[in-house]
């Protein structure tokens, strides 16, 4: 595997909890954004020179606006439940990825400015001035916090230091200060429709290859159409889909779902992304015009329904903030829910026997499945409770014959992040993405030995492409990632319609 | 973002070693940066490097890797085309390291 200047920590399951090293991971920092992207996105160039007096002003704004980033300031009794629960804390045993620690990056500066306690006594009530080495601080650690909400899970109040974290970084970019992989991203969605910054005619002849190469092997006319009006349904992947390999196989899993329910669809360049990395950097105006895109294009292309593709947090801006942000959807057909995701799409075809599906096809495999942290901690799917568990899983069983459950203390709302989520999925951010996928590596590679699994499946982009890169750190192959709509697109019979 | 110095030009390159002015690259550009991937270039690298430059220089943007792998099996014999033996060419992975050589951007987003 590839050489590394950092110690690869050893798997062990159920994970240990690391001797404490002050700074172990201080040294991991981002590439700044330059000065472009940050105009693009209305965010000053460079540094404002009162950076101290505009950030505070901006804390301010932003406890008032959202109560519950207040609450989280507030109520914390530093009864240390979390401490132990963040997959970054065990992976590189820094303090300061201990939950409670990262909060108190941003508590001490709330309390300064904005409790009688800190204004009065200071350092004694653990307030602190956001002074040039505590935003340092801010900057290393707000970058090393996935959003991935375990350690809210553990809360007895539920902290969620995602939002402290979101809110740190729209603090950091409102005086000048961002991440260069976030901003450079959300810069080619404006430009190009998608974060890879994939033009139309690239998309047109990608597509075009997909439906020769599905044609040369199951010899069926599955079609990959692109903005196509009057389609009934507009499909919105991640553009991974079109670019990564596993993700292809889920995409290619899509359209096939679709041609065996005789279900018109269209992906569409205007929209060619579901992500939506405006949540990432804590901008909900960021965040509004990414999605407002999709909208547009469901007008343009006047569709009946919005179904999206295997993709965590931006299911998570689908469900809890797209109706507040760009809906009522109320122009779309009323009987389906709005947005619908293509794992509800297709294991409701499931279920109705309407899809023809062999089983044997996937023999080669026994799978287990990873719940990606936005879908299982932020979201939910279908119309009962536990529903993003529960439909992947069934989809998985109903195109398997060999399926197994990961170890419950990683499972379901409890499951780690794969380590690169929340805007982390960058090089420069590799030795830290190695170490924190180390809890969730380790709960596979035991199902790898006891269990004979040979894939994991999931339902995120981040997840595919972080989990490819990484597990060969541990020596498990790449090939062991797997998306869950690729088993159905291995099992399901596409005959006559 | 840095000025470099290497195969005998001033190139720019960015916090990633990609080169940011694409004019700049040409064969001694690739070696040289190969050379910093460890990378020692054969006719098989030249074939994955010169269909990613052809494919930017049509559609501005990388190919999907499984368009890269089906073009690779065709040039070079069907039993390599294919993900793993695009790795033991570039173990830093097709889409990055290949195209860091190429001179093209390097491809970010959920990938
Ligand atoms: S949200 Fe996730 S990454 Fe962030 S502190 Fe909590 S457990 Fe760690
Ligand atoms: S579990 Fe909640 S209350 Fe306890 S230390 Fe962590 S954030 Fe504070």
């Amino acid at each position: 595997m590839a050489k590394t200047d950092f110690e690869i920590p050893k798997l062990e399951h159920p994970v240990k909890i690391p001797a404490i090293m002050e700074g172990a991971s201080s040294h991991l920092s981002i590439h700044p954004a330059n000065e472009q992207m940050k105009t693009k996105l209305g965010f000053p160039e460079k540094r404002v020179d009162n950076w101290q007096e505009t950030a505070i002003a901006k804390l301010g704004e932003l406890k008032d606006k959202y109560r519950s980033l207040k609450i989280f300031l507030d109520v914390c009794v530093k009864c240390g439940s979390c401490a132990d629960k963040c997959h970054y804390f065990l992976g590189t045993g820094d303090p300061n990825n201990m939950p409670v620690a990262r909060q108190e990056l941003m508590r001490k500066v709330y309390r300064k400015n904005f409790t009688i306690g800190g204004k009065l006594f200071g350092s004694l009530a653990r307030a602190e001035d956001l002074t040039e080495e505590v935003l340092k601080e801010w900057v290393t650690y707000f970058h090393q916090c996935s959003q991935c909400r375990r350690c809210s899970v553990f809360c007895p109040f539920g902290i969620d230091t995602a939002e402290i974290t979101m809110a740190a970084r729209e603090i950091m970019d409102s005086i000048g200060v961002g991440h260069k992989y976030s901003l450079e991203i959300i810069g080619k969605v404006h430009d190009t429709g998608n974060n890879l910054g994939i033009p139309k005619p690239a998309l047109t002849s990608t597509l075009e290859f997909l439906e020769e190469d599905v044609k040369e092997t199951t010899g069926a006319d599955v079609k990959f159409p692109l903005d196509v009006e009057g389609a009934e349904v507009l499909m919105v992947v991640p553009s991974a889909d079109f670019f990564s390999s596993p993700h292809v196989d889920s995409l290619v899993g899509y359209a096939k779902v679709f041609h065996a329910a005789g279900v018109s669809f269209t992906f569409s360049s205007h929209a060619s992304e579901f992500a939506n990395f405006g949540m990432f950097v804590g901008n909900y105006a960021q965040m509004q015009k990414i999605a407002g895109r999709i909208v547009q294009a469901a007008h343009d292309l006047k569709v009946k329904r919005i179904v999206v593709g295997e993709c965590g947090h931006a299911w998570r801006v689908a469900y809890s903030f797209w109706n507040t942000l760009v809906g009522p959807f109320d122009f779309l057909d009323q009987a389906h829910p709005a947005p619908q995701h293509i794992c509800e799409f297709t294991n409701g075809l499931i279920k109705r026997g309407a899809l023809k599906l062999d089983k044997s096809a996937n023999d080669e495999f026994t799978v287990t499945f990873h719940d990606s942290c936005n879908v299982a901690r932020a979201s939910r799917m279908g119309d009962t409770p536990g529903g993003q568990f529960e439909i992947p899983r069934e989809i998985l069983k109903a195109t398997c014959n060999k399926y197994v459950e990961m170890p419950e203390e990683v499972n379901r709302e409890r499951t780690f992040c794969c380590g690169g989520g929340g805007g982390l999925l960058t090089d420069e951010l590799m030795e830290l993405r190695v170490k924190g996928a180390a809890p969730k590596a380790a709960a596979l590679k035991e199902m790898m030995d006891e269990k004979g699994v040979n894939v994991m499946a999931m339902i995120c982009a981040i997840c595919k492409a972080q989990f490819t890169k990484v597990l060969p750190y541990y020596d498990i192959p790449m090939e062991t990632v797997g998306g869950v709509h690729q088993f159905v697109s291995n099992a399901i019979q596409l005959g006559d319609k | 973002m840095a000025m470099v110095e290497m195969a005998g030009k001033q190139l720019d390159l960015d916090e990633d070693g990609y080169l940011t002015n694409l004019e700049q690259w040409d064969k001694q550009v690739a070696d040289a940066l190969a050379k910093t991937e460890g990378i020692e270039m054969s006719e098989a690298h030249w074939e994955v490097v010169n269909f990613l430059r052809d494919y930017y220089a049509e559609f501005k943007i990388a190919p999907m890797i499984r368009i890269l792998t089906k073009e690779i099996g065709k040039k070079l014999g069907k039993e390599k085309g294919n993900t793993k033996y695009l790795y033991e060419l570039y173990p830093g992975g097709p889409a990055k390291q290949a195209c860091k050589i190429a001179g093209l951007p390097k491809p970010t987003g959920c990938v």
